[in-house]
């Protein structure tokens, strides 16, 4: 007995010292968590960077979670909403996750750098009623455009339409090369509600009402709807992406595109990383400027935040994870290097170096930015909007719907404007 | 060869000692975890009596069916009968029966166009078309390959390995798998192609998704229901047959008068597990057509994930309703089925 006694002490007093030794090295060590979805090399750029900024901070430690976009999208409300959610993420649905974000303002050593270089972008972040709140940057700004395979129109001998092209000139065209070299897709769009709107907002729709209120269904979105209708209808799209799956799912048209199926690929700047290793040499593929309609010829915005959570334990170090993140230095490097159009007005102002771009990628930058310069107003206020993902995924799931002959368009519009006013007010509740 | 057997002999000894050594090792612990118990369970019993230990037993059970299955149905039904999109019920504002209303607020339940939620309703649809098809293929074919499998034919371990494999498998497993051989580019399109056809894009056709969903999940879990119908083919006493035999019986008459009547409460099983599997689907379907083209494919379930989890507006009430009307269904479709299998037995 005495023994067993002896033995416990010993360990009791083992551990006690363990613990009076490893104590204040442990205390030191801010552990933060940052949720992170790549579509091309940026997660590793952001590792890096985050390993240098340890170097720099050792009292600062970020734990980088690499996660799918859909997790991104689905889990991380989830966690948010649970208080569970992490320190710090990048996400997309900049304005349904406003609510939870972390105003670094207080927090920041100069506010003023951010005003000055994130300003339009902050109000996609801010939580209502929080006109001053800096939650976050944007890790890249992105534009919706095309890209085109131009080895199939050099195969087909077809003349690719010039820039200031309408949908329905790409939309012949592309059916032509896509006959002559028995391609499957001649036009692919991205089933995606954002992306629609790039062809909405050039085909003149309004979104908002008079009042300020969505108004989704109007004469320009009549037009576009239509335009997908009877590209379906006509061959000119596949029903394999929009036809084939139900409700908000996304269907990109990547793979296809990287093999050589797909003549004209709606997505957006995004890709440019990814096409410019997958595809390489194996076809020669470039960026086009977004077709015009009778809107005109604006893309629409997007992409992705780096934005703080109200949830962190350690707001103090989050913002200057964040603050380090942003400087100018290592944000012009990490777009450099990431392939992303700037979302940081002084550096898209003096302009980024990609030296690691193929020279497709870079002219396919060069368009992309060109684009982001035009963008209209209506684009920009559609992309900002809270409850914008509400209007995209009542579009995507309603003509979904229609194209795969399951309802008519008409029926869609209804549907669609009672599934907004229904979502919004469902998020209205209190 | 003496010198040979001489060896092997006390070695099987040995070998039968150490087994018995490792078993005494391995039951040591419960042994004494036994003995730790009996004190407090003999004062129990002296307390409440020998009658009612049974419930001290079940004791175990009931709290983790409690916890488990219990509680998240008491917190779905409180979810039901609230609304907007807080996580946590003291955040959600009462909405009573809002939620079921909404739902059910349909010009006509046989159009789910004349449904305010149309997706809902075209999921019941679906779902009631892609049960009785898979129901009634999954029974008919288990019934087939389990009399087959009963049979003294030729390498019958090997096959019924085979029909039970797919049920190993994870059901998204089983899904991709489908889907490499069924898309565009996928296998059977290359067979197709080899012939002289054409190439069938089988997802964009409604009636082909729904084919293949009924054909993947049957293909899937058919070996779990042949292995419950074999067990009971296993069970009827050879003497039937061999009088059946005597009395020269046609085959026909001896499988509907011997085998089928007493292989019945194994179809009951059956019939009840498959049906409320089916009632249940998701996962499979899901991976392999995403409930689509349209809504061709879409089923209560994912419908209610998408509901709650995957729409931008995590409408939890809605999915947490139609949950519950999900639950009532395949609760009263178990009383019936279990009814019918008792009027069978009297």
């Amino acid at each position: 007995m005495r023994t067993v006694t002896s033995l416990i002490a010993a360990l009791a007093v083992s551990l006690l010292s363990a613990t009076a030794f490893s104590g204040p090295a442990a205390a030191e060590t801010t552990t933060l968590r940052m949720a992170w979805y790549s579509d091309g090399n940026e997660g590793e750029v952001m590792a890096d960077l985050l390993r240098r900024f340890h170097e720099q901070n050792k009292d600062i430690d970020v734990v980088l979670d690499q996660v799918p976009y859909k997790a991104i999208n689905e889990n991380l409300p989830m966690q948010l909403a649970s208080g569970q959610g992490p320190d710090i993420a990048r996400v997309v649905d900049m304005g349904g996750l406003s609510r939870y974000a972390l105003d670094l303002r207080p927090l920041l050593k100069d506010p003023s750098y951010w005003e000055t270089n994130f300003g339009p972008f902050l109000e996609w972040m801010r939580p209502p009623g929080a006109p001053q709140a800096i939650p976050g940057f944007m890790t890249q700004l992105t534009v919706t455009g095309p890209f085109v395979n131009k080895t199939l129109f050099e195969q087909a001998g077809v003349a690719m339409p010039g820039e200031k092209a309408t949908w329905e000139d790409w939309a012949k065209a592309a059916k032509d090369v896509a006959s002559k070299v028995q391609a499957p897709f001649p036009l692919a769009l991205d089933r995606s509600g954002h992306r629609f709107y790039a062809l909405a907002v050039s085909q003149g729709t309004q979104v908002f009402g008079a009042n300020g209120e969505p108004d989704v269904v109007d004469e320009g979105f009549k037009r576009a709807a239509q335009l997908v209708y009877d590209w379906h209808k006509s061959g000119v799209m596949s029903k394999e992406l929009w036809g084939s799956v139900s409700g908000t799912a996304y269907r990109g048209a990547n793979d296809e595109f990287k093999n050589a199926q797909v003549v004209m690929y709606l997505s957006g700047s995004w890709q440019i990383a990814q096409f410019a290793k997958t595809v390489d040499n194996a076809f020669d593929w470039v960026a086009v400027p977004n077709p015009c309609g009778t809107g005109g010829c604006s893309s629409m915005p997007g992409g992705a935040g780096l934005v703080a959570f109200k949830t962190t334990q350690h707001p103090k170090e989050v913002a200057r994870v964040m603050e380090y993140l942003a400087s100018e230095p290592v944000l012009a490097e990490f777009y450099s290097r990431s392939l992303f159009v700037p979302g940081h007005l002084g550096l898209a102002k003096k302009g980024i170096d990609y030296p690691t771009a193929s020279p497709e990628a870079a002219a396919a930058l060069k368009v992309f930015t060109a684009s982001a310069a035009a963008l209209s107003p209506i684009a920009y206020r559609t992309q900002g909007y809270g409850n914008s993902r509400i209007i995209f995924n009542a579009v995507i799931s309603r003509l979904g719907q229609a194209v795969s002959g399951e309802t008519t368009l008409e029926d869609a519009y209804k549907r669609i404007t009672a599934d907004v006013a229904q979502q919004i007010a469902e998020r209205n509740k209190k | 060869m003496s010198d040979t057997s001489s060896v092997s002999r006390p070695e099987r000894g040995r070998g039968i000692g150490t087994l018995a050594e490792l078993r005494s090792i391995v039951t040591l612990p419960v042994e004494l975890g036994m003995r730790l118990f009996d004190p407090p369970m003999r004062w129990v019993q002296r307390m409440i009596g020998a009658r009612r230990m049974a419930y001290v037993f079940l004791l175990p059970n009931f709290v983790f069916f409690g916890l488990f299955v219990f509680l998240p149905i008491g917190i779905n039904i409180v979810f039901s009968v609230t609304g907007g999109t807080a996580l946590f019920p003291s955040q959600r504002p009462y909405v009573g029966s809002d939620q079921f209303a909404y739902l059910f607020d349909c010009g006509s339940y046989l159009d789910p166009a004349t449904c305010r939620e149309d997706h809902f309703w075209r999921a019941v649809a679906n779902t009631v078309k892609f049960v009785v098809l898979q129901v009634t293929a999954m029974v008919l074919l288990s019934l087939v390959t389990a009399l087959v499998l009963n049979m003294r034919i030729r390498g019958r371990g090997f096959f019924r390995a085979v029909y039970f494999f797919p049920v190993l498998l994870s059901p998204v497993v089983v899904a991709l798998i489908w889907k490499w051989i069924l898309q565009r580019d996928g296998l059977l399109n290359a067979a197709i192609t080899t012939l002289g056809g054409q190439k069938i894009i089988f997802f964009v056709d409604p009636s082909w998704a729904m084919f293949w969903a009924v054909f993947v999940s049957v293909w899937a879990h058919m070996g779990f229901y042949t292995l419950i119908l074999l067990a009971g083919l296993q069970a009827i006493p050879a003497d039937l047959y061999e009088a059946a035999e005597m009395d020269a019986t046609p085959r026909w008459r001896v499988l509907t008068h011997i085998t089928l009547p007493l292989l019945w409460p194994n179809m009951i099983v059956v019939i009840v597990l498959a049906l409320i599997k089916g009632a249940q689907t998701f996962d499979e379907v899901f991976v392999l057509t995403g409930g689509g083209p349209g809504t061709a494919t879409l089923m209560v379930v994912q419908y209610i994930y998408e509901t709650g989890f995957s729409s931008q507006v995590q409408n939890f009430g809605l999915a947490a309703a139609a949950s519950v009307v999900l639950g009532i269904v395949l609760f009263v479709l178990t009383l019936l089925q279990f009814a019918a299998a008792r009027r069978k037995e009297i």
